[in-house]
């Protein structure tokens, strides 16, 4: 019974030291401190406290144990008594990896503010804070309504970025933003209680939910109410019309949220919940799934061909790279979930960087627009090589890090159906395209003239910025494997969930051999049951 | 004749809220103009001595005058409720009335008076006891609705309140007298044995229950009896609106739910499909209506309405065909605990308009929110907090308040009605948020940033900070409010 021994782990690795409240809740600690200093300060408290929350964060990845699917780090207090809802938090392989890209990005969104923002500074890193907390809230909760407590936190402190601090149509991009999210994530919240009914458990439990079974039918129903609030987040085609708005008109350290984290929490979403909870969907509707993300691929990148903007053209890049992500869920298998869970990260640190690196060029130039930041390797040369390398890595370049995400997530749709991986694998190409034509203009096109004699090149605080996003980008491209084991034991987990499904099905021996896990996971999954 | 002892002291709040009232109207002449205050600080130490009197005697079930008075905890639920608002009213309007030039302790009078008459609303077993309260209280909010005697619109609201509320009273008497035809008493629980006598398909008993459901949906403003709502919110004092659209509807739910569960609890099959079709009606049209206020009062009189909706989710749920006495007490409680929310979370949303009067300026102009993130931080952020509670969205009590009552509705196997229900809080935020947007993302006008006082008394600071506590501390730990909420539902 893995339910059994899923439970016997939570109990053994509960007790310790609470890191995950102390991550979790830290920044909020940081809000309370900002309201106390006076306002010329309220940067630096952001900044020490999100530093600090990263390296607190540190200590659950050292303290990791990689051999095992179960929730770590666990921490069960009740929260209200009737129907029971417990302040229920831990980390797996599948969320420890997006906690720690949270709180890396978060110090970095405080430093590009740090002279960006001038107007209302204590209250943008108030929101920026709350943020944070918010989304380390949806990676750790291991109650759903928990989890949707903190989901649904999340949409005011955006709004309030992207509204306050933003560009001139900042106000539609914020309401737009805000209103898609949230009706996207209505069907969640009546999916929660049908499932608490269902299960007959009498528990917003995640995993006592993950384990119990629902019928075919109410689990179609349940796929598409989850498939409602996690599409609009990812975003998903043709649910991806507020990110461009949103991501154009957000200050630069919205727009690294926005694409490094929040997006994230869609994907985050098909893994904990659709996946496990609801198999026999899953298995019924992947092929519409891979439909969109395949069109998402290849219409993101299309899109980003015509933009003019650079934020926007990222944005679509982002449409184009998130396809890449919930096609390498959807094709259920080892080598697609843990390329889709890579690509997550790797986007995070590419997307966000360049998002800072347009954020570091509007400072100088105030515009985002290719013609107008043409050229700018004469005058800014140490930025342009770090933008060429963000780029690069953007396209996908063997030794850096979005190669090995893209490369597991196209090994995995091979392996599931031949025709998605070769259209996938179309819009690599298609993203070397326009990436590379956007690096000729910028980078190496005739200096745009009324620009040059503004332009100084990157101070040591932005090098400082971007140099560790640089080092992950060649250390994950490199060498992945400590990324990877962090995953391994979950993911296998959770592949063999849907087999388990998949054997039951009528003709198991067509794809059964697509989803069989990597050989050494077999040894990996025993090691668990007798721990 | 005499009355028996402990039948007084089982009304004892009434009376000690009733005789204060009496005993402010008389004191009013002789008090000097500037000691007014003190009638006010009378008003609500009495308030808090009911609150330990009825809090004291939470739990037991008492009747008393033969069965046409019931103290349960039920009752005892709502009184606690309305004490805390009536509190906050009279504490708000302290300041307001004077920035309005209408301080007269009067005012404090009356607002007990319609308290005496909630009060024996929810704690009525017998429909003449009821409408006794119901016209107790509807007679001082007329009076109080005209408050602003020197300005139109306050007349205007106060002779529609008049007119409308006569007309429903009257629908509802006339559903009381056919009613007492039928069963040949007023008393819910003869009431109920008529009806199981007669049988459900009685039709005069079906034509009462339909006036009796149409005079209660004129209370609590539902659609299609809700014309009256927007403009007499409008045109009323906010403090009075504030009190209309919280203590008045909660009273009215209150009764409603008892006459409907007590005296037709019967008639389920009968009556739950109508409160459907009004519950939903109510959703739709004052969500829909709402987005195209630009006056925050009138834009909260729709809101008003569209929570009543929620709140009528309860009662479809209590009445649901099929569903058992454990799933129909979840109803009652979820309502009761909407209704507690929104209490708090609508209290402080009009005493923000309230404070935002200012001298000649209106204060309830979606305008004169402009920029008020920059003028004025805190209250800015406070109404951040209400708007959001408003629309449900977590951390704050609003969610909490919606998340029980589309549990309860799934829980009786109206998943649909609680998509429905989700949809339109969807919408709400959508108007909800345009205060935020107005405060947070324009910038003031010049002589909006000149004005840089707000009519801020040190009781409106502290009816703020109530309501701003209980929409936050009910949204991290609701769970007193729900246990009370829990045990306190009618079964």
């Amino acid at each position: 019974m893995p339910s059994r021994n899923e439970r016997f782990l939570i109990e053994m690795s509960s007790g310790g030291f609470p890191w995950l409240t102390l991550v979790v809740f830290l920044p909020l600690l940081g809000v309370a401190a900002i309201l106390l200093v006076e306002e010329a300060l309220a940067k630096w408290v952001a900044l020490g406290v999100s530093s600090l929350g990263f390296l607190v964060s540190l200590a659950p990845w050292a303290l990791f144990d990689e051999s095992t699917p179960a929730m770590q780090f666990v921490e069960t207090h009740q929260w209200i008594a009737s129907p029971s809802i417990n302040y229920a938090v831990g980390v797996d392989g599948i969320s420890l990896p997006l906690v720690l890209l949270t709180t890396l990005l978060t110090p970095l969104c405080v430093v590009v503010s740090w002279t960006a923002i001038q107007t209302r500074v204590r209250e943008f890193m108030i929101s920026l804070l709350v943020m944070e907390t918010a989304t380390l809230g949806v990676f750790v909760s291991l109650d759903f309504v928990l989890f949707y407590v903190f989901w649904e936190t999340m949409l005011i402190p955006m709004y309030l970025l992207i509204g306050i601090w933003g560009g001139p149509n900042r106000v539609y991009a914020a309401i737009k933003f805000f209103l898609y999210t949230l009706a996207g994530s209505v069907l969640l919240l009546v999916a929660i209680i049908v499932l608490y009914f269902y299960a007959g458990a009498e528990s917003f439990d995640i995993l006592t939910l993950s384990d119990a079974e629902y019928p075919p039918w109410l689990q179609a129903w349940l796929f598409w109410a989850f498939f409602a609030a996690f599409a609009v987040k990812v975003p998903m085609f043709p649910f991806h019309t507020w990110l461009p708005d949103a991501h154009v008109e957000a200050p630069t350290a919205g727009s690294v949220m926005l694409a490094s984290v929040l997006l994230k929490l869609g994907a985050y979403g098909f893994l904990r919940f659709s996946l496990p909870m609801l198999p026999d969907a899953t298995q019924q509707f992947t092929s519409v799934v891979l439909f969109l993300s395949v069109v998402a691929i290849i219409y993101g990148a299309y899109m980003a061909f015509a933009q003019a903007d650079l934020k926007k053209l990222i944005a679509y890049s982002s449409v184009s790279h998130m396809g890449f992500v919930t096609l390498g869920i959807f094709v259920l298998n080892a080598q697609g979930i843990e390329g889709a869970i890579l690509q997550m990260v790797n986007h995070g640190i590419t997307t966000g960087a360049l998002f800072l690196c347009v954020g570091i060029v509007y400072e100088r130039t105030h515009s985002r627009e290719i013609v107008d930041n043409s050229g700018l390797a004469t005058s800014m040369p140490v930025y342009a090589t770090f933008l060429v390398i963000f780029a690069l890595s953007s396209v996908g370049l063997p030794g850096m890090n979005s190669f090995v995400g893209e490369f597991f997530v196209l090994v995995g749709a091979f392996m599931w159906n031949k025709a998605v991986a070769a259209v996938a694998a179309l819009g690599v190409i298609l993203a070397a395209a326009y990436i590379l034509w956007m690096l000729q203009r910028v980078v190496y096109g005739t200096p745009a003239k009324h620009m040059s004699s503004k332009l100084y090149d990157m101070n040591w605080c932005e090098i400082g910025m971007l140099a560790p996003l640089a080092f992950l980008v060649f250390w994950i491209g490199l060498y992945p494997k400590p990324l990877l084991d962090v995953m391994h034991a979950s993911v296998d987990h959770l592949v063999q969930k849907q087999a388990k499904v998949m054997m039951v099905d009528a003709a198991p021996a067509v794809r059964a051999p697509a989803i069989a896990a990597r050989p050494s996971s077999e040894a990996d999954a025993p090691k668990a049951e007798t721990r | 004749m005499m009355i028996p002892l402990a039948d007084l002291v089982t009304i004892l709040p009434e009376l000690i809220v009733v005789s204060v009232a009496c005993l402010l109207l008389v004191l009013d002449p002789i008090t000097p103009s500037h000691r007014k205050d003190l009638l006010a600080w009378m008003s609500v130490a009495a308030l808090a001595v009911c609150f330990i009197v009825t809090a004291g005697s939470m739990g037991d079930r008492v009747s008393a005058f033969s069965d046409l008075v019931v103290v349960d905890g039920y009752a005892s639920f709502w009184k606690l409720l309305l004490y805390v608002v009536s509190g906050m009213t009279i504490l708000l309007s302290i300041g307001y009335l004077k920035e309005e030039r209408i301080d007269l302790a009067e005012f404090y009078g009356f607002v007990l008076l319609s308290l005496t008459g909630m009060m024996v609303m929810v704690s009525g077993a017998d429909l003449l006891v009821i409408y006794l309260g119901i016209e107790l209280m509807s007679i001082s909010l007329y009076v109080l609705a005209g408050f602003k005697r020197f300005e139109a619109r306050s007349i205007e609201s106060s002779a529609k309140y008049f007119i409308l509320g006569a007309f429903s009273s009257g629908l509802l008497l006339y559903g009381i007298s056919l009613i007492f035809g039928a069963a040949g008493s007023t008393r819910l629980v003869e009431i109920a044995a008529a009806v199981d006598a007669r049988g459900l398909d009685d039709s005069l008993i079906l034509i009462a229950l339909t006036l009796v459901i149409v005079g209660f949906g004129f209370k609590v403003a539902a659609v299609p009896f809700h014309m009256w709502t927007p403009d007499v919110y409008q045109g009323a004092p906010t403090s009075v609106t504030a009190f209309m659209a919280v203590a008045s509807k909660a009273a009215s739910f209150g009764a409603f739910l008892r006459v409907m569960l007590e005296g037709f609890g019967g008639m389920k099959p009968n009556w739950s499909g109508l409160i459907l079709g009004v519950c939903l009606l109510t959703l739709i049209l004052g969500n829909l209506v709402a987005i195209v206020q630009t006056n925050v009062k009138r834009m909260l009189a729709y809101s008003s309405i569209a929570h009543a909706g929620y709140a009528l989710i309860g009662l479809v749920v209590a009445g649901w065909a099929g569903t058992g006495a454990g799933v129909s007490a979840k109803g009652v409680s979820s309502m009761m605990l909407y209704l507690a929310v929104y209490s708090f979370m609508t209290l402080g949303a009009f005493s923000m308009v309230a404070i935002l009067r200012r001298g000649a300026n209106e204060g309830e102009d979606l305008d004169d929110f402009t920029g008020l993130a920059k003028r004025h931080k805190g209250a800015a952020f406070l109404m951040l907090l209400f708007m959001v509670s408003l629309a449900g969205i977590p951390p704050t009590a609003g969610f909490i308040g919606k998340f029980y009552l589309f549990m309860a509705a799934v829980n009786a196997g109206l998943t649909w009605l609680a998509v429905v229900g989700l949809i339109f809080a969807a919408v709400s935020a959508f108007y909800y948020l345009r205060v935020v947007m107005v405060m947070y993302m324009r910038e003031p006008s010049p002589d909006q940033e000149s004005e840089t006082r707000l009519a801020l008394s040190p009781t409106a600071t502290v009816v703020l900070a109530l309501a701003a506590a209980g929409v936050v501390l009910f949204g991290i730990y609701p769970w007193p409010l729900v246990s009370l909420t829990a045990s306190a539902s009618l079964p």
